[in-house]
């Protein structure tokens, strides 16, 4: 074979694979998305939603373990996100000088891909040991170290992108600092902001591992925070793990509904982001 | 021109002889409005040091909780394959081993792959196909650890067994390397969660590779085609090269989430303590023992021991991402972008 | 421009602003060298020259607006009524909120045109929503932009085009009332029709307010302004009139760039 025709046999054969590899990550990505609608789809319904996990072989739902997982979600991200975005501030508008902004950038990245499990481990150390008991206020803290680091790197990415002429500009108005990040800066990152949020609870919605030794589980319905609290991740684990029908039943009915609420969220993420054009 | 009329007008008409504000503005105002700064950038300040201190306490409670295990066992419990949670033997090496096995595998089978792919979204898809199929890849991503754990078990894994014995009867019969594919075809095991992983961390490297081969300047490739290279030979001897400080970021990104995915590998690996050469066969990964055994380990130093590997799997991650900083350091450097 | 004007500027007019042996240094290089120079108020004056010979250097001073960086430093006396600026004690937001500043780039805030304008004025004034509506209006009205964006308040800033968002920025500086307005290159990312609105905006205002207009369009400069100053490598070189720095320039680098010989 020539040179020529075995350069252009390379070319095909390599252009052959990378479609094969495409449809690869495709073939999985249907696979599992049909076996997620086809086991979990017959369980959905107004009793998933209404009445309670049961005990193994009883019929029931998922209704205190999808409350508790919003709860937990929902308050997770309420005490994250502050927090995030304060560190994510400093790092962008006061990061300039000084010791403290690298190393917290850097350890944020050591946060950020920080196995979630030993979240849940420090947090147990922590807490769930002196308070003797699990508990949905551990869970919450568990999953709001998760939002945090999530938050902190796409605030500043974003704070980052605003051009510095937009704050001068609002500092040669005589703007004292904290407007001119406050009122403006951040009102010009606004949507790539929120998208950061959205993403961070995307990514707590289906976190199992931070939850097994903080809220840890409950049976029924309890919305106090210093109790354990049901939720569906460790109530799917639960239940797939068990020899019980009923019970992986409805293990594949929670799956679908988490993967459901976390493409929605993802999709949502994407679709507002993109709609906004940036503001400067 | 009535813009010009008008303004003529309203100079007359409006305030005659403009007062600055400035003469007027009182000095406890301003004062003030320092303090709010001060205030605000000490805020900040601390928040951002709340993330120090949370990484102290994190290592900090790790080691204390580790430190009746490290008193039992010394170095010895990284290179000891018993684990015997009666006799109160416990040893590392299986799940330390599993962990790196399994991320090993992933990234075997996921980089080829997700190179595969971001060379497909940039070079070969139709340009109407190219944002649907990125979703679809980052899809992928955003489905959670334990629906991977659930498919792995109730789906893929019985389906694997039918194909093991094909693998054990090929791969099984090359010599010496044979040894790693021997065993009974049960679906479940090392292998089975590598590849699971490897599903995992590809939408992430290839993501990363996707976006840092969109930015290679379009001269670039330009000029290696006008040089008469083919497809191929612009990406593997042009944008690839090019690219490289990316494409390192994101294979190190697919590994730190190998290295502590804990839902998917915990429904797959098999969950047995026990050492063995072959890949089809269960075993155990550190993040795996912790969700099966944390909350049911009965004393001390069994929880002890447990924590030990929760602190080992940390350092390795961190030992992990501090390599790939300094490796992007270097290559930055080596490309003269920082001095 | 007429004859009558051609008096040395120290015998009819105060001198709003005042640059005293001022050296500027980013970092290790020395921009600004021993510049001495007089504004005059309510006049318009330009800094021409050519790229990085410092005027936009020398126009930031006036308002301070290199202390948002690091390793940028004034030293010298600019005065400003006679006082000297770059003193310490010296209040940088009451600095700015005398001392106007209109940026090259168009840089509406992500807000209602309303809010934009309404920005500044709630600093340090309380006014009530009528007065506050008055002030935007009387200040749209002075940047010529009343009339197009009267019935959409409420829209975003970013809606306007180019040329309307710089006179939006222009609205914004004058609606906190200051005394002097420094323009960078106000125009240079506008088109030409634009251009020329801005610039007869110019004249106007220079009735109330004491502009310092940075130019690299000669042109420009030979329209718009009273006064020029022509700067070189961070050095004054000339100031003087505009007519006479144009027409009979006293230095013969002054008449080199003017003429063209090099850009």
């Amino acid at each position: 074979m020539g040179l020529y025709s075995r350069r252009l046999w390379i070319n095909r054969f390599n252009l052959a694979v990378s479609l094969l590899t495409m449809l690869f990550g495709l073939f999985w990505l249907g696979w599992i998305l049909l076996t997620l609608f086809e086991a979990g789809f017959t369980a959905l319904g107004p009793a998933l939603f209404f009445t309670m996990t049961p005990p193994p072989g009883a019929s029931g739902g998922l209704s205190n373990a999808i409350a508790g997982s919003l709860i937990m979600a929902a308050m997770g991200t309420l005490i994250g996100t502050p927090i995030g975005m304060m560190a994510g501030i400093y790092l962008a508008e006061f990061g300039n000088r000084g010791w403290l902004a690298p190393a917290t950038r850097f350890i944020n990245d050591i946060l950020l891909s920080a196995p979630s499990i030993v979240v849940g481990l420090f947090i147990y150390e922590i807490y769930v040991i002196h308070t003797r008991h699990f508990s949905a206020w551990a869970g919450t803290t568990a999953l709001a170290l998760i939002v945090i680091p999530v938050v902190i790197r796409t605030t500043e990415n974003m704070l980052r992108l605003v051009p510095d002429s937009l704050r001068e500009a609002a500092a040669a108005l005589g703007a004292p600092q904290w407007k001119v990040i406050a009122l403006v800066t951040v009102r010009a990152a606004k949507a790539g902001i929120i998208t950061g949020i959205l993403l961070a609870v995307a990514r707590i919605s289906g976190e199992t591992a931070p939850l097994l030794f903080t809220a840890l589980n409950n049976q029924f319905w309890s919305l106090d925070m210093n109790q354990p609290m049901a939720n569906l991740p460790v109530v799917i684990f639960q239940f797939a793990m068990s020899p019980y029908e009923n019970w992986q039943h409805l293990a594949w009915a929670g799956a679908l509904i988490i993967t459901l609420g976390v493409l929605v969220l993802n999709i949502l993420a994407r679709v507002f982001f993109r709609n906004k054009s940036p503001t400067y | 021109m009535s813009n010009v009329a008008d303004t003529m007008d309203g100079l007359s008409r409006s305030d005659s002889g403009i007062s600055p504000v400035s003469k007027t503005i009182p000095d406890a105002n301003l004062r003030k409005q320092h303090r709010l700064d001060l205030l605000f950038r000490l805020a900040t300040r601390f928040f951002a040091f709340l993330v120090l201190i949370l990484l102290a306490g994190i290592i900090v409670s790790l080691v204390a909780g580790s430190l009746p295990a490290l008193r039992a066992f010394g170095p010895g419990f990284v290179t000891s394959p018993h684990w015997n949670p009666v006799t109160e033997q416990f040893g590392a090496l299986v799940p330390i081993v599993g962990t790196l096995v399994t991320s090993f595998i992933a990234l075997l089978i996921g980089i080829p792959v997700s190179f595969g792919i971001a060379l497909f979204l940039t070079e070969l898809s139709p340009v109407w196909l190219r944002r649907p199929l990125g979703t679809a890849i980052e899809l992928l991503a955003a489905i959670p650890s334990i629906i991977y754990g659930m498919w792995g078990l109730f789906v893929f894994a019985p389906a694997f067994a039918q194909l093991q014995p094909w693998l054990t009867a090929t791969l099984g019969a090359i010599p010496l390397a044979g040894i790693l594919f021997q065993g009974p075809p049960m679906g479940i095991g090392v292998l089975t969660a590598g590849i699971i992983l490897a599903i995992m961390v590809i939408p992430f490297i290839a993501a990363v590779m996707r976006d840092v081969f969109e930015i290679v300047p379009p001269v670039l490739k330009e000029s290696a085609y006008a040089l008469g290279s083919t497809t191929w030979e612009v990406v593997w001897n042009g944008v690839l090269p090019y690219t490289k400080v990316g494409v390192v970021g994101g294979v190190m990104l697919g590994l730190g989430r190998a290295l502590g995915e804990t839902m998917a590998v915990t429904f797959v690996i098999g969950n047995a303590h026990k050492l063995s050469p072959s890949l089809m066969m269960p075993g155990n990964s550190i993040a795996s023992a912790l969700a099966n055994e944390f909350t049911e380990a009965v004393g001390d130093l069994y929880g002890s021991a447990l924590i030990e590997l929760g602190l080992i799997l940390f350092l390795i991650t961190f030992v992990v991402l501090a390599l790939s900083k300094m490796l992007l350091l270097r290559l930055g450097k080596m490309e003269g972008q920082k001095t | 421009m007429n004859a009558a004007v051609l008096q040395p500027v120290q015998e009819i007019l105060a001198q709003k602003i005042q640059a005293k042996n001022l050296n500027f240094y980013y970092g290790g290089f020395h921009a600004l060298k021993d510049v001495n120079l007089e504004i005059p108020e309510r006049r318009v004056t330009a800094f021409i020259g050519p790229s990085g010979c410092g005027k936009s250097t020398l126009l930031r001073t006036f308002n301070r607006m290199y202390a948002l960086y690091p390793n940028q430093e004034a030293k010298g006396e600019v005065l400003i009524d006679g006082e000297d600026i770059l003193s310490p004690r010296q209040d940088l937001n009451r600095l700015r909120a005398k001392v106007g500043m209109v940026f090259q780039k168009p840089t509406p805030f992500p807000m209602s045109i309303h809010d934009n304008i309404a920005f500044g004025v709630r600093l340090y004034e309380s006014l009530s929503m009528r007065e506050m509506e008055e002030r935007v209006e009387w200040a749209l009205r002075k940047a010529a932009l009343w009339d197009e964006v009267k019935d959409k308040l409420k829209q975003s800033g970013t809606s306007l085009s180019g040329g309307q968002q710089q006179r939006l920025c222009i609205a914004r500086g004058i609606a906190v009332k200051p005394e002097v307005l420094l323009l960078d290159e106000p125009a240079s990312a506008l088109d030409p029709i634009s251009t020329g609105r801005i610039e007869e905006l110019v004249h106007e205002l220079k009735n109330d307010y004491t502009i310092v207009i940075v130019t690299h369009n000669m042109q420009q400069a030979a329209r718009v302004s009273d006064y020029t100053a022509y700067m070189y490598l961070g050095e004054m070189v000339e100031f003087g009139v505009t007519d006479e720095v144009f027409i009979k320039p006293k230095k013969k680098e002054t008449e080199d760039y003017i003429t063209g010989r090099f850009g």
